[in-house]
């Protein structure tokens, strides 16, 4: 659009095109979401289609099975027995209303399931998140500064030896250390047994103990999420640490880092407003990514801790063939990997002036 | 008139990639006096970029540096990490080759052009900003005002080298070093912005220090010039001397590579050539050249002498030099 200085006119015109321009940026990307939302309802309903396997099969016992009324009842009452397109509309009208069908496993709704299980998963993924975009930055952005210096050599060590790392083994190493030999930590869970739970308002077990003003709760919960947060902080720190770098080291290298340094700024000024910022946007593509993947839980970790987050409540729908679970998650994990990617989009456009005219 | 800058044997190095160094300049020296703007012409990789970023500090990590540069009694080769902050910018600045990456693509126009002067000059942001104005006005910029809260990439690429410059003269240096500031731009563009540098120069005293590859903008800015082959100066002298009367074989082929309609410097066997002139052989790199004078081996007029040792610059007029153990008469082009 605007490509050449603007000409004539008032300063407020200026800024009511910005805000028009902001405008549209912003409803085009939300019109990208729902329309990609709507794509993976389509998807997640026919993928389920296609596995192979029976839901009949696979919730009823083997009496159950032999007895071809008691199938067909089932079937029935799931609305397996339907032509696919009445299927996948009754789907997702259900699922428009919020109604993501009854969990075969438990017995309660998929969208009470889901409202249990994401906080929890929330709550180690949130401080492990901003822990390793901190951690990540700073890192990243010493390796760089210190491009093939020892610094550099230890940092790109360092995390490689994280990024190999597979989590149930680290995993089991703190608790290893933490749990059994210093006796520091809990083994798992989210509250130690004897404690009563604070009363229920976001899920979160250290937000909503703080709310009640309960303090010894909170500390109790937050000994709890120490260790997968540690765990889960160290992996993603390894990833962003090794973007952070090599994109920091790209704009080392830019011609106007140079002319700011031949301006005379001094170094630690040139870091702070001029790398960082323009180091900042492959960093925030990254960051989106590693955080969608921490929500949408992480099996293993919450295996070992014990942790009742999204990852169990999928690994035990799909060992299940629990169809409407299965869909429900996969429609949580297309909606956060949309959501992020939304987010990411609105923040390059806040960070990136070019992105905001164009 | 006074000198200004003043450079002694410079020679500069860089780490090479299997280890040890490359020489990059050998032995230049060349000075600028106050108000006057002085030309370095070569071809690329002949060391005079090198030399710009040798003289504000600028040089890759781990480059070797040698000889002195005194800019008012201050030796610019000798000073160290925050000592350049007082140097850079407010002494000495510099404008790049080419604008759009020389400017910061996420901070706005008035951002890049007041950080230095408030650090520099110790101004307010609004007398900063009252100032960078003004600058944007001087290098005719219209609608300062508004130029200030806009981002590079919403100019065209003179605006952008016109919004360099005014970056470059915020804090009103002694010396502007520009390094090839006009190559990126279209002919008209260029124009313009020699004829800016030439009015401040006029105006406020500036003394620019001038590299280019391109001898036509050599003739129509600046009054002295230093010609560089492979790191070393092969001929100083005032510029319309220089491209009148060229003392140096390397000289004398650029100017006869270069296409013209139907005159030359007046070479009898020239004069009426369409066709384009080529020197023959690769340029040579102050890595790859011999011990003796770099040219020699493209060299029409190369004697056995010349091979031996790297010919020392030989002054052949009143405050001209030429890097020419032969000296030849260049009017006569041997077979």
């Amino acid at each position: 659009m605007t490509t050449t200085p603007p000409s004539g006119g008032a300063p407020a015109r200026d800024r009511w095109r910005g805000v028009t321009h902001a405008a549209r940026y912003i409803s085009r990307r939300i019109a990208i979401t729902l329309t990609l939302l709507l794509g993976v309802t389509v998807m997640t309903f026919l993928i389920v289609q296609a596995v192979p396997g029976d839901a009949a099969s696979a919730n009823l016992s083997e009496t159950a099975l032999n007895d071809p009324e008691v199938v067909a009842a089932y079937r029935a009452k799931w609305g397996l027995d339907q032509p696919l397109p009445v299927q996948y509309w009754v789907y997702l009208t259900n699922v428009l209303q919020g109604d993501l069908g009854i969990s075969q496993q438990t017995g309660r709704s998929v969208l009470g399931d889901l409202l249990t299980y994401v906080p929890a998963t929330l709550e180690i993924a949130l401080p492990s998140m901003l822990l390793a975009v901190v951690i990540g930055t700073a890192v990243g952005l010493y390796a760089a500064v210190h491009h093939d210096r020892t610094g550099d050599q230890v940092v790109r060590v360092g995390t490689l030896v994280g990024l190999s790392t597979p989590s149930f083994w680290l995993s089991l190493v703190v608790l290893y250390v933490f749990f059994y030999l210093l006796g520091v930590s809990p083994s798992g869970g989210r509250l130690s047994t004897w404690i009563v739970p604070p009363e229920r308002v976001t899920g979160m077990t250290t937000v909503d103990a703080a709310l009640a003003g309960r303090w010894d709760v909170w500390w109790d919960a937050v000994q709890h999420l120490a260790l997968p947060v540690l765990v889960l902080t160290t992996l993603t720190v390894a990833v962003l640490t090794r973007f952070v770098r090599s994109a920091m080291l790209e704009v080392l290298d830019a011609d106007y880092i140079r002319a700011a340094r031949a301006k005379g700024l001094p170094e630690r000024t040139i870091l702070r407003r001029h790398v960082l910022r323009a180091g900042l946007v492959p960093v925030i593509t990254v960051s989106g990514l590693a955080f969608a993947s921490l929500l949408s839980g992480t099996v293993l970790v919450e295996q070992i801790f014990g942790w009742p987050g999204v990852g169990q409540y999928a690994y035990r729908a799909a060992s299940g063939l629990d169809m409407p679970a299965i869909m429900g998650v996969s429609l949580f994990v297309a909606l956060v990997y949309t959501a992020v990617n939304l987010g990411v989009d609105l923040l390059y456009g806040v960070i990136d002036p070019r992105i905001r005219v164009s | 008139m006074t000198r200004l800058l003043d450079v002694q044997d410079l020679a500069v190095a860089l780490p090479a990639a299997g280890g040890g160094t490359v020489p990059v300049i050998h032995h230049a020296s060349l000075h600028v006096d106050e108000g006057e703007i002085v030309g370095i012409a070569g071809e690329s990789g002949s060391g005079k970029s090198m030399t710009a970023q040798a003289l504000l500090g600028l040089l890759p990590d781990g480059a070797q540096v040698r000889g002195t540069a005194r800019l008012d009694g201050t030796d610019l080769l000798a000073l160290r990490g925050a000592q350049w902050n007082t140097v850079r910018g407010k002494q000495v600045a510099m404008v790049f080759q080419d604008a759009t990456s020389a400017l910061h693509p996420m901070l706005t126009i008035g951002r890049q052009l007041t950080e230095h002067m408030r650090l520099h000059l110790g101004l307010d942001k609004r007398a900063a900003n009252r100032r960078a104005a003004e600058l944007l006005d001087r290098v005719r910029i219209p609608e300062p005002e508004r130029t200030l809260k806009a981002y590079s990439h919403q100019f065209s690429g003179g605006m952008r080298q016109r919004v360099a410059i005014a970056a470059a003269l915020a804090c009103n240096p002694r010396l502007l070093i520009a390094d090839e500031p006009t190559t990126a731009l279209d002919v008209t563009v260029q124009a313009g912005i020699l004829e800016l540098l030439d009015e401040l120069r006029r105006d406020m005293g500036l003394s620019v220090l001038f590299i280019t590859h391109d001898l036509g903008v050599l003739a129509a800015l600046t009054s002295r010039s230093y010609v560089f082959y492979a790191g070393r100066v092969m001929e100083q002298a005032p510029t319309t001397d220089l491209l009148l009367d060229p003392r140096h074989p390397y000289t004398a082929a650029l100017l006869r590579a270069r296409p013209h309609a139907d005159d030359s410097w007046g070479a009898a066997g020239t004069r009426g050539t369409h066709a384009l002139t080529t020197i023959p052989g690769t340029p040579a790199t102050p890595a790859t050249a011999g011990p003796g004078c770099p040219f020699a081996p493209r060299c029409a007029f190369r004697e056995d002498r010349c091979t031996d040792a790297p010919p020392p610059l030989l002054t052949v007029a009143p405050g001209r030099g030429a890097a020419c153990v032969v000296q030849p008469d260049l009017h006569e082009v041997p077979a």
